[in-house]
């Protein structure tokens, strides 16, 4: 597995500090990480791939700095986003899934081959030239999960990506990511996700207030909601 | 999101098969040449022409409608303006070109893949390297263009709805507003999106 490591890590957006003082080391396959609206979450989740450079310290993945070296990172980390309508840049389902691929210099026929069982996989097949947009919340959640997956990154950073979905999808995509061989690291406000995780992470007001196993997690992420 | 404004259309037809290199060219070269045409009779030979491309292409002719449905507001305005200015004939001939114009390039887009449309503009634009002009760059914008054509009507639906919801009736203000900070935010996010998949390595 990689290992992400936060070091001294604080993040600012103008005046306001999101991020505050976060030092942690994550080498499990199931990291969780909850906290409120505005808790910093999700400022620390797009920090991993560099999508958020620090302010103040420094995240390395796999002993690879974000600042310095985002594009290794970003080969090895890939980022799903809560709403798939922003996330999906191609017009059909099958262009949006090669993307990656071909930004990666995939040569084409690879590529198709490439997306189409990745497609079959992940219960899209048969679905290749539908419009993306035309797709239900949940394909186009499948359809978000693909596009990132095809590229087989070594880690995976889940952003809140059942918010949008209903109890069926949500669980569908639960199923998706619990399946996963690789490094998963899901923010989430669906506690029931998190169960037979490694590790979770509390934030709060910008700060990391506990990291411990799911259970006296989201026990104390609910005392905080109290 | 419910649009499917030329956004490509799976088959097997001659038009289908042809490069989009060439059915590009082809677009390009129509649209220098409609600046020739001055007669109403050229113009409905122009639009019964690119009218006849879409069953060929195994498309109803309602898809081809459909196409110009986006469009009457504002062919409606030219018309009246050509009506006033300049008479019947001209306003037929402006705004058949117009409709022409559309319906030819919704009939290659409906017939090609985006990748293969992208693909051709890259090899078309690879002499401009020596500008320092990025030709992936010139043909993700044609990509992200065609991908935001729906995100946009959609948009444009639910601030419709939001505006009918509260009772604010036809206000364009209330419309415009919200719609382009929407657009604005959705623009943010799909930048976001091209980084984090590997747009800026």
């Amino acid at each position: 597995m990689p290992v992400i490591e936060a070091v001294g890590v604080s993040h600012r957006y103008g005046e306001r500090t999101v991020l505050s003082e976060v030092t942690v080391r994550l080498e499990e396959q199931r990291v969780g990480v909850v906290g409120a609206n505005g808790s910093g979450k999700s400022t620390f989740a797009r920090l991993l791939n560099g999508l958020v450079l620090p302010s103040a310290g420094r995240v390395t993945v796999d002993g690879l700095d974000t600042r310095s070296q985002g594009r290794e990172v970003r080969r090895r980390v890939g980022f799903c986003f809560t709403d798939p309508d922003a996330q999906i840049v191609m017009p059909t389902v099958a262009e949006d899934v090669a993307f990656g691929l071909r930004r990666r210099g995939m040569a084409k026929a690879d590529a198709r081959s490439r997306v189409e069982k990745t497609l079959v996989a992940y219960g899209l097949g048969g679905y290749q030239d539908h419009p993306a947009h035309l797709l239900s919340g949940g394909q186009k959640q499948m359809l978000a999960l693909a596009s990132v997956l095809v590229t087989e990154p070594a880690l995976l950073v889940m952003d809140e990506p059942t918010t949008l979905l209903d109890l069926r999808n949500a669980q569908l995509v639960a199923r998706v990511v619990a399946g996963l061989p690789q490094q998963v690291l899901l923010v989430t406000h669906h506690l029931d996700l998190l169960d037979g995780f490694d590790r979770v992470l509390v934030f709060d007001e910008g700060r990391l207030v506990l990291d411990d196993a799911p259970a006296a997690a989201v026990r104390h992420y609910r005392t905080l909601m109290t | 999101m419910t649009s499917t404004i030329g956004l490509y259309v799976p088959g097997s037809s001659v038009l289908h098969r042809l490069p989009a290199g060439t059915k590009l060219l082809a677009m390009v070269a129509v649209g220098v040449l409609s600046v020739f045409l001055d007669r109403p009779w050229q113009v409905a030979a122009a639009l019964a022409a690119v009218l006849a491309g879409y069953p060929v292409a195994g498309l109803p002719v309602r898809v081809a409608l459909g196409q110009l449905r986006p469009l009457v507001w504002i062919l409606g305005f030219t018309a009246v303006f050509h009506v006033v200015v300049n008479g019947w004939e001209r306003a037929g001939v402006v705004v058949g070109v117009l409709a022409a114009l559309v319906l030819l390039a919704s009939l290659v887009t409906l017939t090609t893949r985006t990748t293969d449309l992208v693909d051709a503009v890259v090899t078309g634009c690879r002499p401009l390297r020596v500008l320092r002009v990025d030709p992936e760059r010139i043909g993700l914008l044609i990509a992200l263009g065609i991908r935001c054509v729906p995100v946009v009507a959609g948009l444009a639906e639910e601030v419709r709805d939001a505006q009918l919801a509260r009772g604010l009736g036809a206000s364009p203000r209330a419309f415009a507003v919200p719609l382009i900070v929407r657009s604005l935010r959705h623009a943010d996010a799909l930048g976001e999106a091209l980084t984090a998949r590997g747009l800026d390595d």
